[in-house]
């Protein structure tokens, strides 16, 4: 029984890990990322790169790829999304292109590739990480094998939900972003820069992003492609625990990753995903803005 | 990462030549020229093998013009691009035949592609070359296939698995489409067959990348191997999880019938270490051809690390198959390519082929291959010859009942 709990805990971790950011960008601007599992992608690649061009482990990855997600989701804001607050739809659209831009780049090398030049780790095909051997493998636990390296994404998922949420509730930066969240109008009228802490709060996101594909490039195969299915999965998790509420995140993101495991398995995973979105679907028919929202004014 | 300006002027004249040339409607050019198609995704996400399989047959029609063309002519390859989506298959698939006027198409890589052009194939009499390893359960006069069926990957497999493997229970795993489904089929008989058991039958999206849940299955199954028909990038998630929960290929073998020479790269080598596929063409084959056939084609696509695989080897032998059936009837037209190509015979880079005169698959040598930790195979079983391909092996065609002849498909066999 530990090891589905553990299963449905390390599920639940990654769903958290990309659903992160997006609850902080939607819930404090009101922007539907859709380039947000491109920003996973790029992170992903900056963990391969790294370990091609700097010989970098997966761990000094994880700052790299926040640093450079991070300015990249800054330029995004700055070049794009800044135009469009205030317009749902178009920040949509807009995103997507982002994302379908961003595919090409790393598809065609930055462009590079017109020319035949080729960049070592780039391009169409598929890639991978090394993993550090002292994450291969499992370790006992309670007399269950417990896996060494999903342990090692839990933790992290840990330690940057903790640093979110001391960010966001333990500092003025914090305060700010809170009090846009509540109602931005009055915000400004209280003196916040309204635009300047937009754009940190979207690199800040952006960054997590980054991390979260770091942490994915362990397990899963790197190519362009991959972000896009999981965009859906972060917003499954950031509207059933409520917009903006970084506590409905992480436990709408425990809950479905749980849901995940045990249906999966009794039975398999297929079904287990579509049970998920049954629940999904029960969630926001009965508490239409999810399970811990603040009180609309 | 060396920018050559000659070479970027050159490429780019040449390109805005070609974009020039159908405007200007060269006729001394079109008339000489032998043309044919290859209708493989340039784009989309089944870009990343289908680019490789494109060139495989152009650099096959690059040796073919080199060494004088066919019937003395030589071939121009109209290229168009699949997208990764059927329908767009079947848009440029009827393009080809119609527009171009092309008889001969080499291309399609899954079989969704393949189904969605065979009726314009069949309706407008044209060939298509499908180089792919499939599910068999086709029969088509106007399809050469040249990948392997069922039979040719599963029946030495399976017993070698349990008479020299010493495994008896088997957990099979697949994605949840077509050809899993029908490996699954023929594995049960050959396991029963065998004296051995199979204790779970069980699928996962296509595309899927968590499994967590799968891999404790197989832990808590019983099972002493696994026999996994997964394909794509779901391969690398899969064999990476199941080293990291402290599985091993020793006392749990993974014994895989799509896992290649390209996956084993993309995941490290190390993940895959000590596991079996079971192939006909394995990049490993150290026979001078195959050396031969390594080298060009790295030169060809330029990457000096390029790897060789079963389904690339096959797009590759099959455009001389074409070739020796044009040059065996002297005519272009789809019936007369039919006819010269039963029995046809090449020496492929990994062996001898024969287009089996019944069905018009290819006969093929299955080999078993055991990955290394350099990311290559070690052919650890082969039998002797080529065996007969037998497309509905799972409804129960043997080579003296066969399902698919050269009339077509008996139907009422299929019934019975």
């Amino acid at each position: 029984m530990l090891d589905i709990l553990f299963i449905g805990l390390s599920l639940g971790s990654i769903l958290l890990l990309v659903a992160l950011g997006l609850a902080i960008t939607y819930g404090a601007m009101g922007v539907i990322n859709m380039a947000h599992g491109e920003m996973v992608m790029i992170g992903a690649y900056v963990a391969v790169l790294s370990g091609i061009w700097l010989k970098a482990s997966l761990l000094l990855a994880i700052p790299l790829a926040f640093v450079v997600t991070a300015l990249l989701g800054l330029l995004i804001e700055r070049v794009v999304v800044r135009r469009l607050y205030g317009r749902l739809l178009d920040t949509l659209l807009a995103t997507w292109g982002i994302a379908i831009l961003l595919q090409q780049a790393v598809r065609l090398e930055f462009g590079l590739s017109f020319f035949g030049i080729h960049v070592e780790g780039l391009g169409a095909g598929l890639q991978n990480v090394a993993v550090p051997a002292y994450l291969q493998g499992t370790f006992r636990l309670a007399g269950a094998d417990i896996n060494a390296y999903r342990t090692f994404i839990i933790a992290v998922t840990a330690a940057l939900t903790l640093a979110t949420w001391f960010i966001l509730y333990r500092t003025a930066a914090g305060m700010q972003v809170r009090a846009i969240i509540r109602n931005p109008n009055m915000a400004a009228a209280c003196g916040i820069d309204v635009k300047r802490v937009n754009a940190m709060t979207f690199a800040f996101g952006s960054g997590l992003a980054g991390v979260a594909g770091v942490m994915m490039s362990g397990f899963k195969t790197v190519f362009p492609d991959m972000g896009t299915t999981m965009v859906v999965d972060g917003f499954m998790v950031v509207v059933t625990g409520g917009v903006g509420s970084l506590f409905g995140t992480i436990l709408s993101s425990g809950l479905l990753g749980e849901i995940n495991a045990l249906v999966a398995i009794g039975t398999n995973d297929i079904l287990a995903r579509a049970v998920v979105f049954g629940v999904v679907i029960l969630v926001i028919l009965v508490k239409p803005s999810g399970l811990f929202s603040f009180k609309g004014r | 990462m060396v920018f050559n300006r000659r070479e970027f002027l050159k490429t780019a004249a040449t390109a805005s030549a070609a974009l020039a040339l159908p405007a200007l409607g060269s006729r001394a050019f079109a008339a000489d020229a032998i043309k044919v198609g290859a209708l493989y995704s340039q784009t989309g996400g089944l870009s990343v093998a289908e680019k490789l399989l494109a060139n495989g047959v152009m650099m096959a029609v690059a040796e073919i013009n080199a060494a004088g063309g066919v019937l003395g002519r030589p071939v121009e390859v109209v290229v168009e691009d699949g997208a990764s989506d059927p329908k767009t298959f079947s848009e440029k698939a009827s393009k080809l035949i119609l527009k171009d006027k092309i008889s001969t198409v080499f291309g399609c890589h899954t079989s969704a592609s393949r189904k969605a052009v065979l009726p314009i194939f069949e309706r407008r009499g044209a060939m298509l070359f499908y180089q792919t390893h499939y599910e068999g359960f086709e029969c088509s006069r106007n399809v050469v296939y040249s990948g392997a069926v069922p039979n040719q990957q599963l029946s030495n497999y399976i017993p070698w698995i349990v008479e020299k493997l010493g495994k008896k229970k088997f957990f099979i795993v697949g994605s949840n489409y077509v050809y899993p489904r029908e490996m699954a089929k023929v594995s049960k008989k050959l396991i029963e067959a065998a004296g051995a058991e199979w204790v779970a039958d069980e699928y996962l999206e296509l595309g899927h990348s968590e499994w967590a849940v799968m891999v404790s299955k197989i832990k808590e199954s019983g099972a002493d191997v696994v026999l996994s028909n997964v394909v794509g990038d779901s391969i690398i998630a899969f064999y990476r999880e199941f080293k990291n929960q402290g599985l091993s290929q020793e006392v749990l073998p993974i014994c895989a019938t799509v896992t290649s020479e390209i996956e084993i790269a993309a995941m490290g080598a190390e993940y895959a270490a000590g596991s079996y596929t079971s192939f006909p063409y394995f990049m490993s084959i150290d026979t001078p051809a195959n050396k031969s056939f390594i080298d060009r084609f790295r030169t060809f696509v330029n990457d000096p690390k390029a790897v060789t695989y079963h389904s690339l080897e096959a797009a590759y032998f099959q455009v001389f198959l074409w070739k020796q059936a044009v040059e065996k009837s002297g005519d272009l037209s789809a019936d007369a390519i039919r006819a010269g190509i039963r029995g046809q015979t090449y020496e492929a880079p990994g062996g001898k082929v024969t287009t089996d005169p019944d069905n018009l698959h290819c006969w093929l040598t299955p080999r078993i291959g055991q990955w290394q930790a350099d990311g290559q195979s070690k052919v650890v079983d082969a039998y002797p010859a080529p065996i007969k391909p037998l497309p509905y092996s799972a409804y129960g065609e043997t080579e003296n009942n066969l399902f698919c002849t050269s009339n077509g498909l008996d139907a009422a066999k299929l019934k019975g």
